[in-house]
């Protein structure tokens, strides 16, 4: 809904608009514990008329039939993965808000490690490069008297060499 | 007639922005000074333009002129005049009239301010300013003229969506885009830098306000799209890292590297090539963003939200601007010689960690964002990638940079003593182990996350403060020698501690409401009470009443605590006919520590409304810490060696005193 | 050798700048069915009440569509305004073409389905009315008009989303239901 709200901010072209989504008080399970595990689920389940929101965020209709179609199934004692499994056979990945990891997620389940470890592999190497002494070459006459100049300055400022 | 006058502009603005993309970098190339001086003079005249185009548009919506077709498709005459005017830049046409605006004034500012780069610099940079002008204006003239007409005008117009028509969001987009613009002039300024090839502490000087700008203008605005959609949509959600979010966080991340990476330029000359590739890549993925949301590549709302000429021209664009800054950055860059030297722990080090941490996420968000499409394009299925794998991957990563956040700024330069920064920095381990174990013992152990998050927030918050009053020696030295020193801080120093303290209240405002909230959801009748984490919520019912264009349906609740009155909330539903669309009114009372916020939902058919009551503890402090951070960089600002366009150092200045600085003119 | 890396974000960005240009021709919306090659999914649906005399009375089950005959199932509803547009082409499968066209009637009214089908031709084999979208979940539908093609094993070989305009039937349902050997 956000999404097509934002989009909207530009595009033209608004699709029909429900606002204050979520769960409805006739839909929830009697059983806090199972109306909990079926709320967390929602979450990770996407109203796929809406783009990028869960069902548990959205009242479209197929948000709201998909919401009962989750306690339908916990009432009936699946599990989790159960519960998932069987929207998932129904309307594929997509559905999904956090993908499968299977080949063809590799790349970005795997991504940000491969870029945290590359990343570090890059820094290391630009350090490296630098010569790890920083012993500066001797001062020249006017240097030193710049420096001297400097320091001076810096004493009252916070003390510490920062410019 | 006044259309007429604002087309012309228009047209005319972009035969001004070519000339100003061209003429004075071949003067610049050939060292003539008439021509370098065009381009400022250019600058201004093409804000007139844009300006005086932008001033036909609102006047069409103001006086509602709906034989201009973009009015007519977008406003309405019973609106309120606060959002017809802001209905001028709420659809595709009229915001890039106002990305053009804003374009236009940074370039006359840059004009204006700039009177003390170098005369070469400053005619190239406002050059590549009007290449993007150009860009811009030829893709409205061309594909989305604001000024079409219509004949025979309609009666009355379509309406604005009545989600649009709201405060917080009549103002996001201009914030947005002072933010995506405000990084055309550091992307400017990267692209002359690598044709003069020469980057340098003075170079760096220049660009940080302006990136500084920038970067305040995109926090705000993405702030006031969140605290929009946490207001409007309903159900307290906040960010939902959809593509539309992303599009604009992914700059906001490159900005806030570059902010930094740019500190190691100015003061070490080094990092050179590094930051000068995000300050393309920042504007690049402003870019990016626009395509993504006009083209309808993830966003579309079925086919008739997606214009393909649209999307292809700005490909296109993309592809010139960017392609062609990398390929200029490609051959160039390797030229840029490093200059600094320092070990891994030092300042430099410290920033170095950020940017590498900052940069990880930026892919991270991009690769999320992108995926389904690359998938898509490949031909292996469709998948959708939602808030579960930002958050699992996102988080971790910001850990580091968080902590590095409290040690960075107690490390010296060039050489840190990591010890003693962490022996400095003994309150704020104290303060983290505090709050982890009271967490615990207070959860029960139940949100360990939760809990280690809150104690990097103390963490942070505790480093900050240590570091300002290890500088001014709070407690070590007399209190007016502490007084001196705190006075005798820079202000940029004073930014960037606000600043940390901004994002530290936002991290910890946001742990504390995912984690902390409390959601009640039933139907109620008039007369019943219900109890939300210690709130009575007593619901009055609900009665109809007329707002200007719409009606509402509007559901009462007194709320007391402990017997005494908290207060009265009026959470109304609103009809807008002629838009036939609804929008929920959350009623919101903060106490600061949290949100009591209240929604009416449908009524049950026997005199029984569905409610959603929450309770949202600090969730206040998620904008409060996001206005810190505007006011951080805002405070940065006013220190005089960031002045806009104040390159001199102090001692220049003290050579130059009394003389008139009209160095290029 | 660290000259040529400067070249990476040029490369890198012409890669992402083909997925754009690919994108660009995609509708990120239109997702493709899980049942695609599986069998029809488990359903029983009740016959819409009323309907004229001479039309199969029965209703709409998995069993129906094991009978060896090629079968397009077409989810209509009557308040779907796509559904309209696309009536004509499902008349001419079924009317002129011969195809077995047998549809879900998907969160509707009866009488308002009924009405629907008296003013604009009723072309349909079996109709099951799906009066709560239960059934229309078990076949992945999410939204009208939606029409599944099920081969002569009960095997759905396609699905089209949104309206079935005549260029849709030429191009994709015809050669489809002849390679299907109808």
């Amino acid at each position: 809904m956000r999404v097509v709200v934002l989009a909207a901010l530009i595009l033209l072209q608004v699709a029909p608009f429900m606002p204050a989504g979520a769960v409805n008080p006739d839909e929830m399970l009697a059983d806090p514990v199972q109306e909990a595990r079926a709320r967390e689920l929602s979450k990770d389940l996407r109203c796929l008329v809406c783009q990028n929101q869960s069902i548990d965020d959205s009242n479209a209709s197929l948000a709201r039939d998909l919401r009962v179609v989750v306690r339908e199934r916990i009432k009936a004692g699946d599990s989790d993965s159960q519960v998932m499994r069987y929207v998932r056979d129904r309307y594929g990945d997509f559905v999904l808000l956090k993908p499968p990891v299977q080949p063809s997620t590799y790349a970005l389940w795997f991504g940000p490690l491969l870029f945290a470890i590359l990343g570090m592999i890059g820094v290391t190497l630009f350090m490296r490069r630098r010569p790890a002494s920083l012993a500066p070459p001797a001062l020249s006459e006017a240097e030193r008297r710049r420096v001297e100049l400097l320091l001076a300055e810096v004493k009252d400022g916070d003390g510490r060499l920062t410019p | 007639m006044i259309t007429e006058i604002g087309h012309l502009a228009l047209i005319l603005a972009l035969v001004v922005a070519i000339l100003q993309s061209s003429l004075p970098l071949y003067g610049a190339a050939q060292n003539r000074a008439a021509l370098m001086q065009f381009a400022r003079h250019a600058a201004i005249g093409q804000l007139g333009l844009v300006l005086l185009a932008f001033l036909a548009t609102t006047y069409a919506f103001v006086v509602s002129d709906f034989s201009v077709m973009l009015v007519a498709n977008n406003s309405h005459s019973a609106k309120p005049m606060l959002y017809k005017i802001t209905g001028v830049w709420a659809n595709h046409e009229g915001s890039l009239l106002l990305w053009i605006l804003i374009l236009a004034v940074f370039g006359a500012m840059v004009a204006g301010f700039g009177r003390n780069l170098p005369p070469t610099l400053r005619a190239r940079v406002l050059a590549v300013q009007a290449m993007i002008a150009v860009g811009f204006i030829a893709f409205t003239l061309f594909s989305s003229n604001p000024f079409t007409r219509l004949w025979p005008p309609p009666i009355d117009g379509k309406g604005l969506n009545p989600l649009l028509q709201d405060p917080g969001l009549a103002f996001h987009p201009p914030f947005l885009y002072f933010g995506y613009v405000g990084f055309s002039i550091t992307f400017s300024f990267a692209i002359a830098a690598l044709i003069e090839g020469r980057v340098d502490p003075a170079w760096a000087r220049w660009v940080r306000p302006w990136t500084l700008w920038a970067w305040c203008g995109l926090t705000f605005g993405i702030a006031l799209g969140s605290w929009w959609a946490y207001y409007e949509l309903g159900w307290g959600g906040f960010w939902f890292w959809d593509p539309v979010e992303n599009a604009s966080f992914m700059p906001w991340l490159a900005g806030t590297a570059l902010l930094h990476s740019a500190i190691v330029v100015e003061k070490r000359d080094a990092l050179k090539s590094w930051t000068i590739l995000l300050a393309i890549v920042a504007f690049s993925l402003s870019l990016i963003g626009t395509f993504l949301v006009r083209s309808g590549v993830l966003t579309s709302v079925h086919a008739f939200a997606t214009d393909p000429a649209r999307g292809v021209f700005i490909l296109v664009l993309l592809v010139i601007a960017i392609g062609g800054s990398f390929a200029l950055y490609a051959v160039r860059a390797p030229t840029l010689k490093g200059g600094g030297l320092f070990q891994p722990i030092s300042r430099e080090g410290a920033l170095v960690l950020n940017n590498l941490g900052l940069t990880v996420a930026l892919a991270t968000v991009f690769l999320g964002t992108m995926y389904p499409l690359f998938l898509d394009a490949m031909g292996s299925g469709k998948v959708s990638v939602g808030p579960p794998f930002f958050n699992s991957s996102f988080v971790p990563i910001m850990v580091p940079v968080l902590v590095a956040m409290a040690i960075g700024p107690q490390l010296a330069w060039k050489r840190g003593d990591l010890a003693g920064a962490l022996g400095r920095l003994w309150a704020a381990f104290g303060a983290a182990a505090g709050i982890a174990m009271g967490g615990m013992l207070l959860t029960g152990g139940g949100d360990i996350l939760a809990v280690l998050g809150l104690a990097v927030v103390g963490f942070v918050l505790m480093g900050v403060a240590i570091e300002w009053a290890e500088r001014v020696r709070l407690f070590q030295a007399p209190l007016a020698e502490s007084w001196r020193r705190a006075r005798a801080i820079p202000r940029a120093a004073y930014g960037m501690s606000i600043a940390h303290s901004g994002i530290a209240l936002v991290m910890l405002a946001i742990i504390a409401t995912t984690v902390w909230r409390t959601e009640v959801i039933q139907v109620m009748r008039a007369g019943e009470q219900v109890n939300v984490a210690g709130y009575e919520f007593a619901f009055e019912g609900v009665r109809d009443l007329n707002g200007p264009n719409y009606q509402a349906q509007r559901g009462t609740f007194q709320v007391a605590r402990n017997g005494r009155f908290v207060a009265t909330l009026e959470a109304e539903k609103r009809f807008f006919p002629v838009e036939n669309q609804a929008t929920t009114e959350a009623a919101i009372h903060t106490t600061w520590f949290a949100d009591l916020y209240a929604v009416v939902g449908d009524p049950d058919g026997s005199g029984g409304w569905t409610v959603r009551l929450y309770h949202n503890p600090m969730v206040p402090w998620i904008w409060i810490g996001a206005v810190v951070m505007v006011m951080g960089g805002l405070v940065s600002l006013t220190d005089r060696r960031h002045r806009v366009g104040a390159p001199a150092t102090r001692r220049r200045r003290a050579i130059d005193h009394g003389m008139p600085q009209a160095a290029g003119d | 050798m660290r000259r040529l890396l400067y070249f990476l974000p040029l490369v890198l960005f012409a890669g992402i700048a083909v997925y754009f240009y690919l994108g660009l021709h995609r509708d990120p919306r239109a997702v493709p069915s899980a049942l695609i090659d599986k069998p029809v999914p488990d359903f029983a649906l009740a016959p819409l009440a009323g309907r004229a005399n001479g039309r199969e009375t029965a209703g709409l089950a998995t069993a129906d569509l094991r009978r060896g005959e090629v079968t397009l199932v077409n989810v209509f509803a009557s308040w779907c305004a796509p559904c309209r547009i696309e009536h004509p082409q499902i008349k001419h499968l079924a009317e002129v073409l011969k195809v077995r066209v047998d549809a879900i009637n998907y969160k509707d009214k009866p009488e308002a389905a009924l009405d629907w089908l008296v003013r604009l031709g009723d072309p349909y084999g079996r109709i099951g009315a799906d009066p709560d979208g239960r059934a229309a979940i078990e076949w992945g539908v999410y939204g009208v008009p939606e029409t599944y093609v099920v081969d002569r094993q009960g095997v759905i070989r396609y699905r089209h989303v949104g309206p079935v305009m005549p260029h849709d039937v030429e191009q994709v349902i015809l050669p489809l239901l002849r390679r299907l050997g109808r």
